[in-house]
């Protein structure tokens, strides 16, 4: 009972719409409390709509309206050749079109999404793809415009993310379902090969050897669609590999698929018995399998994200006076554009005219916004926060500082990649032992009876294709892969979580990866101040709209009564007031007319802008009191993380920041000669390459957009986000922050995985040897082979998936 | 020849319908998304009525 009344208290309090805490009861309807204004209005629109099962299936579904879209934010989709690129389908009278809606969450946005055409009559059907967070809809473009669609999903709290690679084509790859259709069709051909085997297996005395003809040409025809088109891979990426002059798993494989192709036709149309088919199709089937298993993919989630996911796919021009909205392509050096509040700026730019408060959190990671005045260089990747501001467009939108890392990395995943892997590592001894073993059995049967000889050369071949070396590996990784994403680590795929088991250096970026994004903490240097003295500060403060005034205003407790007199607000410098006579100021040092050190300038200047100005300074009757250092907070689990990851593996850090931490942090590191300050996008991707050089295996964990450039060239980049949706740059792997303290665990759960693998190798190797005993002698039945090959396939299947499970389960995984 | 080979050839024809009807069903889009139809179908169309049942219980 106790636990039903504080239920019911917590009720009254929160928004009925959205679930946020509710500052008063002012905001009411129907008995319902809201937060804010906006939320209200959703909940009246869905309420006159009859869709009040919104709120029935889950409680406060809804996403907080306090921030509403700008008006004019979706100008730009009103632009004809814009819309033509971004819809699917359109033939003038309607329109298909397919968002993407991060937002959604639970089963009331499924609900609500595909009811929108209760809230507008000319939309015709919505249908969401609830796990890639799709939401497809068409509509009458005739009676409403893409761009009011798009608005009427932004105002019920849906504002679909439009980027500017939604422009450039949609390349949605149909690998996997080429997949399924063979898998379909190598399933159909294996159970059927069967059955039309089992009188073979029975030993069952066939009255007609007509009949027995009969089925093996049966046979025989089922077998044409599973070696053309189901092994056909097998045999092309054998190919190139060999030209390639390496051997790769598929080599043995091929030459295992072929010896049982030619060995079992020569059988049908010489002896009338079906052969060895029966096992190849096995055989088939279960490599498919594999394949199927390996390529778990997280749909949702965007591990090739490039600089063009996150920008705005168009841009307001300002041209002789008049504002214009031009895709973003077509932007060019000299324009001069306008960027609103909470608009991202796309090029490099000078400011031209208004108060730049740029917030860089998308590319450092930190979240206090930098101040610019007129004049100022501006790099691309910054959100303005604030009123809207003028900028001169310096460089294209592709030769930006930023989106310049990028054109380095187009050809990390080429061809010589697609080869690595441990099986394939084995598989050219194996293939020339397999060679050395079936040419020495022929060679001694020979001179005895040439038919012998001729059938041991080639069931060695068939027996010792690896099959079950070849299952093990995907059935292993893509176990760990899915143990993975259970737990909030998104791997790219298992090629990803072999190369994570041979890293012996591990580089950590500062802002947003050690520390928390967009927490901070605020601490006072210098003289204690008075409770008389807080509330003069805490008074001030309160005028101020800037985001360190708002912090220092959230971190000084009690009252903010007093009046404040001539009250000044310096952009980008600070403010001061008199209160009761006393002259207060709060600015940086600038404000204050104190020097810079030189170092500190080259920040500014040279790399991309962190905030340095992160310490405020107070006086009070131009008596300097100290200042607020305004820090970063260290995630909780920090310390053990890295203390445990060091004991294995080499650790450096390289923070965008200056030094003011680095006590802290060499102390956690354990050597100066760690820990680096001030390094730009660059220098980050340098020092990386730097490692490499040094045969380093290198794992780097980031977050920016600046850290972009060290996560591709490093040999595992793993990006950390509060969000998982949200952007993350272009990585192997994607960690969500809450598992940081997993990462340890991580690490270590893939070089078990490994281990797995070289266990179930032995398996497999002792179930090869097995056969070739019998095949070296000319005895390898077909039914001895169609008994061994599913055994050893299964049996290493169950093995990687048994023990990966329950070493998952140690470790705390499942 | 035998009834055999009939029925053969009858239950191939009969397994190469379901890998027809397989192969249809990967091509429509089935298992693009596994998830959202399994939400979607325990929506009640009538909505309203739901309601007021709902509030009958609760205010029992």
């Amino acid at each position: 009972m106790a636990i039903k009344e504080v239920v019911f208290q917590d009720r009254e309090l929160v928004c009925y719409h959205c679930g946020d805490t509710c500052p008063s009861d002012s905001i009411s309807k129907d008995d319902k409390v809201f937060c804010c204004e906006g939320c209200k209005v959703v909940y009246e629109i869905l309420n006159e709509k009859n869709l009040c099962t919104y709120y029935k299936l889950n409680e406060s579904p809804g996403k907080t309206q306090k921030t509403l879209p700008l008006k004019n934010k979706y100008e730009y989709l009103d632009d004809e050749g814009l819309n033509g690129k971004l819809l699917d389908f359109s033939d003038g009278k309607i329109s298909t079109i397919t968002f993407f809606i991060p937002q959604m969450h639970c089963s009331s946005c499924i609900w609500l999404l595909e009811n929108l055409f209760k809230i507008h009559p000319e939309i015709m059907q919505s249908r969401v793809n609830f796990v890639e967070k799709k939401l497809s809809v068409s509509f009458h473009s005739t009676k409403i415009s893409l761009r009011q669609v798009v608005e009427l999903l932004a105002f019920i709290g849906y504002e679909p993310q439009i980027s500017f690679e939604d422009v450039e084509k949609k390349s949605k790859d149909y690998v996997n379902k080429k997949l399924y259709y063979k898998v379909g069709v190598a399933g159909f051909g294996f159970g059927n090969i069967m059955l039309l085997s089992f009188p073979e297996y029975l030993s069952i005395d066939v009255s007609s050897e007509s009949l027995r003809t009969t089925f093996s040409y049966v046979i025989f025809l089922i077998s044409l669609p599973l070696f053309f088109y189901c092994g056909s891979e097998y045999f092309i990426s054998a190919f190139k590999g060999l030209r390639k002059k390496f051997v790769n798993i598929d080599v043995p494989l091929s030459l295992g698929i072929l010896a049982f192709f030619g060995k079992s036709s020569y059988e049908i149309f010489a002896h009338g018995s079906p052969g060895y088919m029966d096992s190849l199709a096995g055989l088939i089937f279960f490599l498919l399998l594999g394949k199927i298993f390996q390529n778990k993919t997280y749909d949702v989630l965007n591990f090739e994200r490039n600089y063009k996911s996150f920008f705005p796919i168009s841009i307001t021009v300002k041209k002789s006076g008049d504002e214009k909205t031009i895709p973003l392509s077509q932007l060019k050096i000299g324009e001069r554009i306008v960027v609103r509040n909470g608009e991202l700026i796309p090029a490099d730019a000078i400011l031209f005219s208004g108060e730049g408060n740029i917030d860089y959190s998308f590319v450092t990671g930190e979240s206090a916004p930098v101040s610019k005045v007129v004049g100022e260089m501006i790099y691309a990747g910054g959100r303005q926060m604030g009123s809207s501001i003028e900028l001169e467009v310096l460089k294209e939108v592709s030769q930006s500082y930023l989106t310049q890392l990028w054109n380095n990395f187009q050809a990390k995943d080429g061809v010589e990649f697609s080869f690595t892997g441990i099986a394939n590592s084995l598989s050219k001894y194996f293939t020339f032992a397999i060679l050395f073993i079936a040419s020495t059995a022929f060679l001694y049967w020979i001179r005895i009876d040439a038919n012998i000889a001729i059938t041991a050369f080639i069931t060695v071949l068939i027996i010792a294709c690896p099959c079950a070396l070849a299952m093990s590996t995907p059935f292993t990784l893509g176990n760990t892969l899915r143990i993975f994403g259970k737990n909030d680590f998104y791997v790219k795929n298992i090629r990803v979580l072999e190369d994570i088991a041979k890293i012996d250096t591990i580089v950590w970026d500062k802002t947003g990866t050690i520390t928390k994004a967009g927490e901070t903490e605020i601490e006072f240097v210098g003289d204690a101040l008075s409770t008389e003295e807080n509330t003069l500060v805490k008074s001030l403060v309160r005028n101020s709209n800037h985001p360190l005034s708002k912090k220092i205003f959230a971190a000084i407790e009690g009252p903010s009564i007093l009046k404040v007199e001539n009250f000044i607000e310096i952009v980008g410098q600070g403010i001061q007031g008199e209160i009761a006579g006393r002259e207060i100021k709060i600015g940086g040092e600038s404000f204050f007319k104190l020097n810079k050190t030189k170092e500190d300038q080259e920040t500014i200047y040279e790399t991309i802008p962190v905030p340095v100005s992160s310490e405020v300074y107070l006086s009070i009757n131009d008596v300097v009191k100290g200042k607020y250092k305004i820090q970063n907070k260290y995630r909780d689990e920090t310390d053990s993380v890295i203390k445990q990851t060091q004991k294995k593996y080499d650790s450096y850090l390289l923070s965008g920041d200056n030094e003011t931490e680095k006590n802290y942090l060499v102390k956690l590191f354990g050597n100066e000669e760690k820990v680096f300050f001030r390094q730009s996008p660059l220098g980050k991707l340098n020092f990386i390459k730097k490692l490499q050089s040094e045969k380093k295996k290198v794992l780097m964990l980031g977050d920016g957009l600046n850290d972009a450039g060290a996560l591709a060239q490093s040999n595992v980049g793993i990006s950390i986000s509060e969000d998982i949706l949200n952007f993350t740059p272009a990585s192997d792997a994607i960690l969500n922050a809450k598992m940081f303290k997993n990462l340890p665990t991580f690490l270590n759960f893939t070089t078990i995985s490994l281990k797995i693998i070289y266990a179930s190798f032995c398996i497999s190797i002792l179930y090869n040897l097995l056969g070739l005993y019998f095949a070296v002698q000319g005895l390898l039945s077909p039914l001895l082979s169609a008994i061994l090959m599913p055994i050893s396939s299964i049996s290493v299947v169950v093995f990687t998936t048994i023990t990966t499970t329950f070493f998952a389960k140690r470790k705390g995984l499942l | 020849m035998s009834v055999i080979v009939v029925l053969i050839l009858f239950s191939i024809m009969v397994a190469g319908g379901f890998l027809a009807a397989f192969i249809w069903a990967v091509k429509s889009g089935q298992y693009d998304d596994k998830y959202t139809p399994s939400v979607r179908m325990l929506f009640d169309d009538k909505e309203q009525t739901i309601l007021n049942e709902k509030t009958n219980k609760t205010n029992s």
